[in-house]
């Protein structure tokens, strides 16, 4: 098939970007979308064109690298998919495709289709973690965990940290990336000793860092490649006013 | 020169201990007065780091991506290795050492893989300790499967995410310690030379790969974790940007490469499409848990799989492996596939492809228990091939995947030169000539969380801090050659892409170097490749400048070396006149197609030292002694 696409280019943090046109030859069905993008580049540099800089590098949609927003939407059209792992039989002959950096005031570009999400890295770091050393830990099976409970956990876990959900959000908020992290270690008895302060710190953090408010517009799970759930937020709320009411207390 | 892994004395069960008895610590005082360097962040990498800095050392970490989140561990599908025995199913830490280095084709130490089996079950209850969501039954205990070359479930996983699911714990201990500030994070960095001051290593040369700034670290010790070397098959199932760089160039300075030749092929990747493609995808190993692998009985036999009648059938690894049938190790699945299709008894259109069949397991166990178990994969399966596996078998081929060979390490996983130490799959000492399925999560992860750290305190409580910094004049030579290299690239500006000449070396790899090799095909190789790297560095085109971000450039630097690594590859599997393992030269062979080891001449890792690009390198041998086990012909029949 052939497709026109219409690519985000820009040079730098500092410079002023704009959408370019190019054409897209011969792509087959079974390419993935990176991959088109991959022939693409090919032809600019054989051009002696600058190729179109792109995040990637699992493309096999785990480790969370990839990031673009295809026709306005992050991750492009394929529903709990990354767009490495979006393939090209979801287009069709003749399409016009937009390729835009994931946008939201806390990700600046730094070129092209990248952009800085170290924002993220930093909300995990003020307490996204349960605050164990390394060694004199019980056998594993010394506390059970209810099924259930491991189960939603693990349904939160499977965040990849691609951030898509700040830039589907109107306000570029990173509610459910939090309340992903949050609900994951709060359903486990080990992490929810240090649940309260962990929402507290995370939540701040999340403010430092520019995000957005949460006001329910619910496009974040919509986007997500990974099924992250809109209840999670609600966790997230929940365990916030828990963590109000005893932090009235000191904590 | 003879090398000596520098195994403790003593019994096997008491070597560890002993040794963790024996060795000097820094006291805590002194701790923050080191500097250590890890460069990588994977699981090896960020555990490391992690237990440094809980220690109380100055740790600087680096990584290529833009969060330590997203090293290639992440994508580790299937599950890791403890020696718990919760099933009662009669493992034990002697059998989980037996299976390993029975897996490895008896070409690891004893002394390495009885350690790693010990720790296994810490790392186990670490990972729970740090809110691994591992899977569990009804009554809230931790549940197990079984994994390819063992007849026991020790097999612990999160979903089909066990990788993704360990790191972030990793991830988690490392992002405390960044805030605690004892390490600092340097993302989007990446290392391109190693420091050796006095033989000893005291540094790295990096690059900022977002403003294509080089930069020094002076440090006391420097701890390479950057993962394996798949890629130079081009298509491997490791990340775009895996690569052996790091390790590359910390041998052009002098640290030797051990069983380069040493690579594993994995049975179960989703097949290749076309001239296009980036990578492969791996589907877990533990499918072939449920799934049942067959191709055709008749050549050319292109119905739809599910209108070939049973009778037609071929289960070629229950036909020829009965005791181990799908769950034969991977060396042997994958060559028993490749044979398959070389018959002409191939899946599929292009005919490289045999079928991984759930239809019996979904008949007993209903879909929905097929879905619970391995229901991300079969979504992601039908993502790239458009196909759904509940309804039709999955096809599948080997791809490259794993790199048992590595960095020389000693017991202490210190390379032979003083202070760089190697952790995870960039070093070479577990898994000897095949690593078993679920092993390499388990190696990081002992490695990172509770080897080096004991075992750096002994190197560094003998070494006074602080000798070196950044002024030294090496660093300068060390950050001028790095800037030359990346101005020689760019200024070539031939006619060919970094990619053409990356899947070229591909193609040359997996024809000669690649699951079956020969003297033959070697020595071919090692005439076809100095040709492409000449061509290479006369016409290749990478566009842009060194002072920008510039991924072209990036990749080209890694497909350099790969063009030199991958001549050193073919010159190790040509000299090991054996079969073992991943490394199964033709000539030797058993009646019945199985590798046939020499024990009497081969039975050492064979380590390489650099002698400049042009000329051969030196072998070097550490012997390997067995004491605890009978060096027998691996039978999984
Ligand atoms: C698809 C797949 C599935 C797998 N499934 C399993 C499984 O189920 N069970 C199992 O036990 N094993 C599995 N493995 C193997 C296992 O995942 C790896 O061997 C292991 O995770 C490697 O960990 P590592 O920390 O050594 O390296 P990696 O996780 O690869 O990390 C390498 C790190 O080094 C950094 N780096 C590399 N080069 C440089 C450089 N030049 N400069 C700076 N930084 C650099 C990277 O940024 C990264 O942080 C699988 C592997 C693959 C590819
Ligand atoms: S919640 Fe979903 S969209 Fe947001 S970072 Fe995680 S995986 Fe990405
Ligand atoms: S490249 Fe890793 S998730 Fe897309």
């Amino acid at each position: 098939m052939n497709l026109t696409l219409f690519i985000w280019r820009q040079k730098g943090p500092d410079k002023k970007g704009r959408l370019e046109q190019y054409e897209a030859k011969n792509i087959s069905a079974e390419m993935s979308f990176l991959e088109m993008l991959d022939v693409v580049n090919e032809g600019l540099i054989k051009k002696g064109d600058e190729p179109v800089a792109f995040d990637h590098d699992c493309r096999e949609g785990i480790c969370g690298m990839c990031s673009q927003v295809i026709n306005g939407v992050p991750h492009g059209p394929q529903e709990k998919t990354t767009v490495c792992q979006l393939h090209m039989r979801n287009f069709k002959d003749g399409d016009s495709i937009y390729i835009e950096p994931l946008r939201a005031r806390a990700f600046p570009v730094i070129k092209d289709l990248i952009v800085d999400r170290s924002a993220l890295d930093r909300v995990i770091q003020s307490g996204g973690y349960i605050s164990v050393h390394t060694g004199g830990i019980p056998d594993a099976n010394a506390i059970l965990i209810p099924k259930e409970n491991a189960e939603t956990a693990m349904d939160a876990a499977e965040c990849i940290g691609c951030g898509a959900c700040v830039a589907a959000c109107p306000n570029g908020s990173a509610m459910l990336f939090t309340a992903a992290k949050v609900t994951h270690l709060a359903m486990l008895p080990q992490g929810k000793i240090e649940a309260a302060r962990r929402v507290c710190v995370m939540t701040d953090s999340m403010m430092n860092e520019g995000f957005g408010n949460c006001s329910n517009h619910y496009e974040c799970q919509a986007v997500c490649p990974k099924g992250i759930k809109v209840q999670f937020i609600a966790k997230l709320n929940r365990e916030f006013i828990k963590a109000a009411i005893r932090r009235r207390g000191g904590f | 020169m003879i090398l000596n892994g520098k195994c403790p004395a003593g019994p096997l069960a008491e070597k560890w201990d002993r040794h963790r008895n024996e060795m000097k610590l820094v006291s805590p005082a002194n701790k923050r007065k080191y500097n250590i360097i890890v460069v990588g962040t994977g699981l090896a990498g960020a555990s490391a780091a992690a237990t440094l800095g809980e220690l109380g050392y100055n740790v600087e970490a680096f990584c290529y991506q833009d969060s330590p989140r997203r090293g290639h561990s992440i994508a580790a599908q299937g599950g890791i290795n403890a020696a718990k025995n919760y099933p009662n199913d009669g493992d034990s830490i002697f059998r989980l050492f037996h299976d390993t280095i029975k897996g490895g084709d008896f070409r690891a130490r004893e002394a390495n893989i009885y350690r790693l089996a010990v720790l296994s079950n810490n790392i186990i209850d670490q990972c729970v300790a740090q809110g691994v969501p591992f899977a569990r039954d009804y009554a809230g205990y931790l549940e197990n499967r079984s994994f390819g070359g063992a007849q026991v479930s020790r097999t612990f996983y999160a979903r089909g995410q066990t990788g993704q699911q360990l790191l972030l714990g990793a991830y988690g201990a490392l992002s405390r310690q960044i805030k605690e500030g004892t390490v600092r994070l340097h993302p989007r960095t990446e290392m391109l030379d190693l420091v050796v001051i006095d033989g000893e290593a005291k540094g790295i040369t990096v690059r900022d790969l977002v403003t294509g700034k080089f930069e020094c670290y002076a440090a006391d010790a420097v701890c390479l974790c950057t993962g394996g070397y798949a890629n130079v098959f081009h298509l491997s199932t490791n990340a775009m940007g895996s690569n052996v760089t790091a390790a590359y160039r910390a041998y052009k300075k002098g640290a030797f490469f051990a069983n380069p030749c040493f690579t594993q092929i994995h049975p179960t990747c989703i097949p290749v499409s076309g001239e296009h493609q980036s990578k492969l995808t791996l589907m877990s190993e533990s499918l072939r848990n449920d799934g049942r692998v067959w191709a055709p009985k008749n050549k050319g036999d292109n119905r739809s799989p599910n209108d070939i009648p049973e009778a037609e059938r071929d289960y070629f690894l229950e036909r020829k492996y009965p005791a181990y049938g799908n769950l034969a190790p991977r060396d042997i699945a994958s060559r028993a596939a490749k044979e398959i299709c070389d018959e002409g008894r191939g899946a599929g259109s292009s005919g490289y492809g045999v079928y991984l069949d759930f239809a019996d397991a979904i008949k007993h166990l209903g879909e929905n228990k097929i879905r619970e178990r391995y229901g991300n994969l079969f979504e992601m399966y039908e993502k790239i091939t458009g196909e759904n596996a509940y309804k039709q078998p999955m096809r599948i081929y080997p791809a490259p995947h794993y790199a048992m060979g590595g960095l020389w390490v000693d017991y202490n996983l210190q390379s032979n030169v003083p202070g760089l130490f190697v952790l995870g799959e960039a070093n070479f000492s577990d898994h000897g000539a095949n690593r078993l399925g679920a092993s390499a999560l388990m190696q990081g992860l002992a490695d990172g969380y509770f080897i080096l750290p004991y075992t750096i305190s002994d190197y560094l409580a003998q070494t006074a801090f602080g000798k070196v910094n950044a002024g030294h004049p090496e660093f300068r030579r060390s950050m001028e050659d790095a800037e030359s290299f990346t101005k020689k690239l760019l200024s070539v500006n031939g006619k060919k892409t970094v990619s053409e000449f990356h899947r070229e070396l591909g193609r040359i790899m997996w024809d000669n170097v690649g699951m079956e090799r020969n003297e033959g095909s070697l020595k071919k190789a090692m005439e076809l490749i100095p040709g492409l790297r000449a061509e290479f560095w006369e016409n290749v085109k990478v566009p842009g400048s060194g002072v920008e971000l510039n991924q072209e450039m990036e990749k080209a630097g890694r497909v350099a070396d790969f063009l030199e690594f991958g001549e050193l590859m073919a010159r190790d599997a040509l000299h090991r006149n054996e079969s073992c393992g991943g490394h199964f030269r033709t000539e030797y062979q058993m009646p019945d197609g199985e590798a046939r080891r020499d024990d009497e001449n081969f039975c050492h890792v064979a380590a390489w030292e650099f002698k400049g690009v042009d000329n051969g390198p030196e072998l070097h041998k550490e012997p390997l002694v067995f004491e605890n086990v009978e060096l027998a012909v691996r039978n999984y029949k």
